[in-house]
């Protein structure tokens, strides 16, 4: 690797609600990148004429999210016009992908600046209103044997003996270690609230926290899974999974990860571009990876992801100080913590996507900010994060403070 | 405790809120009605089971004026949070009572503009007495700002988003049968008891109502922005706009994003939406600016402002004018659509003829266009009488001269038309550049002679530039403003000095125009830069239509006036380019057929290509920003000369006499109010870098330093 890549600056917004009584239904999700655009201008004194290039995640780039969101954003925020950007998408790791390709741009020694990062607007634009072949088209989806995450979730628990009392307790926890980050104020170093054009503030806090959620509350939450599960899918999971009986239908709205709109930037450059610019490297990207597994089951990819950035790095499991895994559903992190024996103190320790909610392709993004505050926080050095992606991928990045 | 709205209910249970700001003669929306309606609305949230219906009704003549510009000028930026706050308190209200179920009617008794049409639209059925001077609609647009009360989402809902665009974006107003066929009202009524009858009718008639947009199922006419026709429109008409507006004006822009955005969400955030966008515009300069001018310094002018107090109002009767010309006509025409007699002389019968021709086709396109009767043309057409005697101007009480600016022809004509003017009558003279001092003199009561300034063409501009000579008492001045108004059209009050107020300033918009293209600007980019700082024409397109020849004979005679008193006047570079273009190039405007442009019998005008080869210099560039502002600058430099000279005496006279007049950037609010806007120090400040940069013409005058110093706007 010619150049290492650093980590100026990790920003991102509140999360709100993804649904039409959320604070954040009436802000264009364009408009979410503009204003952390501007806050990572203003906050590092940012002449944008030297950023090269701008990477977009987003999972649903239509209609508001359209047109390359990343570019739109771009010249919303009145920056330099020399500035280009791009939209990507990897489903659920879009965030941190972008994160990852900005790396690589960088330690390629090909681009010296870059800003990555995420956005979704998931109460204006529906997760799924994109369609796609996959799921949308038949012949795609007999091919795959298509069937939705939330059964690949359920699954996993089946398969590794979770219990709905078990999913049930690790969100309450997730919930209420993201009460008192929040109320510790953790967050408020790198949370941006988001204004409307006239600096009236819109939300300036993560709205979808539940703090004093019980698991016996949790436990009256129907199964979001069992009804679709039962009229198909679960047959199409066990041709694959012979040895399942019964799939146990055990994850809710209450332990899966919540449907909320934000979004993330992060500034990444050169030690170069950083010193021309009188930025002070708070990370480098120590290594990325990416994986794929099997498509039905669909949500174990973060276990070998994360082994794959290990082995690149050169490091063990013991070496990393903060885990960050993404919380689709309670079972993706529980299966990841218990395959690669992580204690429970390292992982997501300011709770996940259950309590926060996950703004699809900005979470990627969103998870890198929150390791590296908590690694300054804790003063320790090496950070992992992880998301499990659809179609069986699992993305993984490591972080070393420095 | 709700002096403001009463709350009354018949035997029906129907409850009539009946509006009545104490101490206004027309409601408004200010802090004491939003909170007697916010009770009001409670009070019929908690009786709602004994009530079968809601009449909405004013105790005024009108309905309701609308928002209370005294509050909205004074909100400034840092005030955001607690106006967006106060703005989205008074629409719940109107929510509330929309959402209760139960029928409500708006009784429309006289005009409903802006707040007052809002909460008519927040009503289930509207009802408005037929009387075509009544007045409904939203005009916000004009002043700057958005229907900020459910206006724009209401409307939307309404009508669609095309439909909706119509209203909002030119504030068009429509009288209540006009408002039936375009479905803003429901019902017209006879009168005022017929209008309650109605309300009551229809409100027995459906017990129980949910507005259209509210209902399950609802669609918005024409689409919503994800309909692909509708995208499509999205997609140009900004566009279509900013090639009106050049980007000057953030209220349509901004109406269009919230009618855009809000019909993409629910009611409710359509309304936030909305009142963010109300928010910034309030807030924003241009409203304060628009406001400022167009509203409360044009309602004291026509308030009299400058006219003298105790002069009993005068009505002018019979208004003889001489010469009938382009401007003769024009104001033959202009008096007698007020009502008032006129005899229009020429030297011969058939000049004469022509003259009043001119106000016959005028008419004539109305009547084509039926917005006038044939009866109404004929009466208006009886009152002027052609002549070429001047035994016809008889028992005139004001005769107005607009022959040519010759000083002896124009003392010829006095003297000849004053010997038959009533003994009590003013004479005045429509000159643009001569002292009105100076042609007094050959008046036999200079007191009584006064200068009447119209602008071309008449019957279009709104204004009229009164100059007092040295002479001019109040009494003639007080009866040449009333006959201003009398035609309908706005007075401003100059001394005299050379090219008065209005034809001196815009001497320099024009002469900073040519003394850019004699730099070496591209004539292009200086007309580009005129346009997008707000300017109606560009300097150069401008001095075609004055003409070069014109032009020249005024400066020649003005030379010649200062050498006489002993002064000089050099040749700048602004002349020099005059002669070359009028008698090198034999192109000295408009009506020569040639001028900067050329002038295709079809089509559209073009610059003269050649101009570029003689002119441009592709070595000179200049910052955009700083060709605009010399050419404002140049204007409100020479307006605050104006004002040290003391030929201005008020900033509302200086604001509004430069649009009306010269067209002056009406988003700035005029030649002062863009002084004020700008910050007077800054302005001072960039005043002296222009100076230093481009000329001693930019040199800040006296009063403008001393201003400064102080850092207070000119009011």
């Amino acid at each position: 690797m010619s150049t290492d890549a650093f980590i100026f600056d990790a920003i991102r917004t509140p999360r709100g609600k993804g649904k039409k009584d959320g604070s954040l239904y009436e802000v264009k999700p364009v408009s979410l990148l503009v204003g952390l655009m501007k806050a990572l201008e203003e906050r590092n004194k940012l002449d944008t004429s030297k950023v090269e290039d701008v990477v977009i995640g987003c999972v649903t780039p239509i209609g508001d999210q359209g047109c390359d969101i990343g570019k739109t954003a771009v010249m919303l925020a009145d920056w330099d016009e020399s500035v280009s950007a791009v939209q990507l998408n990897r489903f659920c790791a879009s965030g941190l992908e972008a994160v990852n390709t900005a790396a690589m741009k960088v330690a390629s020694g090909w681009e010296d600046l870059v800003v990555a990062g995420g956005v979704e607007s998931m109460s204006r634009v529906p997760m799924g209103s994109d369609g796609g072949a996959w799921a949308l088209d038949p012949a795609s989806n007999f091919h795959t044997g298509f069937v939705p995450q939330g059964v690949g979730a359920d699954l996993i628990a089946t398969l590794e003996g979770f219990s709905r009392a078990d999913v049930d307790a690790y969100a309450a926890d997730s919930q209420r270690k993201a009460a008192a980050a929040q109320a510790e104020g953790r967050f408020d170093k790198s949370r941006i609230p988001v204004t409307d054009q006239n600096g009236v503030v819109i939300l300036d806090h993560d709205e979808f926290i539940r703090g004093n959620t019980t698991t016996e509350a949790l436990a009256g939450l129907n199964p979001s899974f069992q009804m679709p599960g039962q009229m198909g899918f679960d047959d199409s999971a066990k041709l694959k999974y012979p040895q399942v009986e019964e799939i146990n239908h055990i994850h809710t709205p209450g332990n899966s990860s919540g449907i909320v709109d934000g979004a993330a930037l992060v500034l990444i450059g050169s030690k170069k571009a950083g010193e021309e610019q009188g930025l002070k490297p708070r990370a480098r990207i120590v290594s990325v990876a990416l994986t794929s597994t099997e498509p039905t089951i669909m949500l174990t990819g973060p276990a070998p992801a994360a082994r794959k950035a290990l082995a690149k790095a050169n490091l063990t499991v013991e070496d990393i100080d903060i885990f960050e895994v993404n919380e689709a559903f309670a079972s993706v992190v529980m299966k990841f913590q218990k395959e690669l024996n992580v204690p429970s103190e390292k992982i997501n320790v300011n709770g996940g996507s259950i309590a926060m909610g996950h703004p699809l392709g900005a979470t990627g993004a969103m998870i890198i900010g929150i390791c590296l505050d908590e690694l300054e926080r804790q003063n320790k050095r090496y950070g992992l994060c992880t998301l499990c992606v659809g179609g069986g991928m699992g993305i993984a990045t490591i972080i070393e403070r420095v | 405790m709700t002096e403001a709205i009463r709350f009354e209910k018949d035997s029906n249970n129907i409850v009539t809120l009946t509006i009545d700001m104490p101490g206004q003669s027309a409601n408004t929306m200010n802090q004491e009605f939003n909170c007697a309606f916010k009770a009001i609305a409670l009070r019929v949230e908690e009786e709602i089971d004994s009530i079968s219906g809601i009449i909405i009704a004013s105790a005024k003549k009108t309905f309701f004026a609308g928002g209370d510009l005294n509050d909205l000028i004074k909100v400034q930026p840092e005030n955001a949070t607690e106006f967006f706050n106060a703005v989205e308190a008074l629409k719940a209200p109107m929510r509330k009572l929309e959402t209760l179920g139960k029928p409500v009617v708006a009784a429309i008794n006289g005009a409903a503009l802006g707040g007052g049409f809002e909460i008519c639209l927040a009503t289930h059925h509207r009802v408005a007495i037929d009387d075509k001077k009544t007045k409904l609609g939203l005009p916000e647009v004009t002043l700057g700002l958005l229907p900020g009360g459910g206006g724009v989402v209401r409307m939307v809902r309404m009508l669609g988003l095309e439909g909706a665009f119509k209203y909002l974006l030119e504030g068009k107003q429509v009288n209540p049968q006009a408002a039936l066929k375009a479905g803003l009202i429901d019902e017209l009524a006879s009168d005022t008891e017929d209008m309650f009858a109605k309300a009551r009718t229809w409100i027995l008639a459906n017990p129980k109502v949910v507005q259209p947009f509210d209902m399950k199922g609802y669609k918005m006419p024409g689409g919503t922005p994800q309909s692909p026709k509708v995208a499509q429109m999205l997609a140009i008409v900004p566009a279509i706009l900013r090639k009106k507006t050049k980007g000057c004006y953030p209220a349509p822009e901004k109406i269009i994003a919230a009618a855009a955005e809000g019909a993409l969400t629910d009611f409710d955030t359509a309304c936030r939406i909305e009142s963010r966008y109300f928010t910034e515009l309030t807030t924003g300069q241009v409203s304060k600016n628009m406001i400022g001018t167009l509203w409360f310094q044009l309602n004291e002018i026509k308030a009299g402002g400058s006219r003298p107090k105790d002069i009993p109002k005068y009505i002018t009767k019979k208004v003889g004018v001489l010469g009938a010309g382009m401007m003769g006509a024009g104001i033959a025409y202009s008096s007698a659509v007020a009502g008032i007699e006129v005899v229009l002389k020429d030297v011969s019968l058939e000049s004469a003829n022509k003259g009043k021709e001119y106000s016959a086709n005028l008419l004539k396109k109305k009547v084509a266009k039926s917005r006038m009767t044939q009866e109404k043309m004929d009466s208006i057409l009886s009152l002027i009488t052609p002549t070429a005697q001047a035994s016809d101007l008889n028992g005139c009480d004001l005769i107005i001269e607009a022959v040519f600016e010759s000083r002896e022809l124009k003392a010829k004509v006095t003297q000849e038309a004053e010997a038959h003017m009533s003994p009590e009558g003013v004479f005045s003279s429509n000159t643009s550049t001569l002292p009105i001092t100076g042609l007094a003199q050959a008046s036999k009561n200079a007191e009584k002679f006064i200068g009447l300034h119209f602008f071309s063409p008449v019957d279009k501009m709104p204004l009229v530039e009164i100059i007092m000579g040295d002479k001019t008492n109040d009494e003639t001045l007080a009866r040449a403003f009333d006959y201003v108004l009398q035609t309908n059209k706005t007075p401003i009050v100059v001394n005299d000095s050379r090219g008065f107020f209005t034809s001196r300033t815009f001497g320099t918009y024009i002469n900073e125009g040519l003394t850019l293209l004699a730099e070496g600007i591209h004539p292009h980019v200086i007309e580009s830069a005129a346009a997008q700082a707000g300017m109606p024409v560009g300097p150069l397109a401008v001095q075609d239509e004055v003409s070069m020849n014109l032009s020249r004979k005024v400066i020649t005679q003005t030379r010649l006036d200062i050498i006489a008193e002993g002064g000089s006047l050099p040749v700048d570079s602004a002349e020099e380019l005059t002669n070359r273009m009028v008698d090198e190039f034999k192109r000295p405007g408009k009506s020569d057929g040639a001028g900067f442009y050329e002038y295709p019998v079809k089509g559209k005008k073009s610059l003269w290509p050649e101009l570029t080869k003689h002119f441009t210099k592709d070595d000179v560039q200049l910052p955009f920003t700083d060709i605009q502002e010399r050419l404002l600058f140049r204007m409100s430099l020479e307006t605050l000369r104006c004002f040290e000279e003391n030929v201005l005496m008020s900033v509302r006279d200086a604001n509004i006499g430069s649009i009306f007049g010269l067209g002056f950037a009406p988003w700035s609010g005029g030649a002062i109010q863009y002084v004020n806007q700008f910050g007077v120090r800054n302005f001072y400040e960039r005043a002296k870098q222009l100076s230093e940069q481009y000329g001693e013409r930019f040199t800040p005058p006296k009063i403008l330093v001393e201003q400064a110093q102080k850092n207070q706007p000119f009011v």
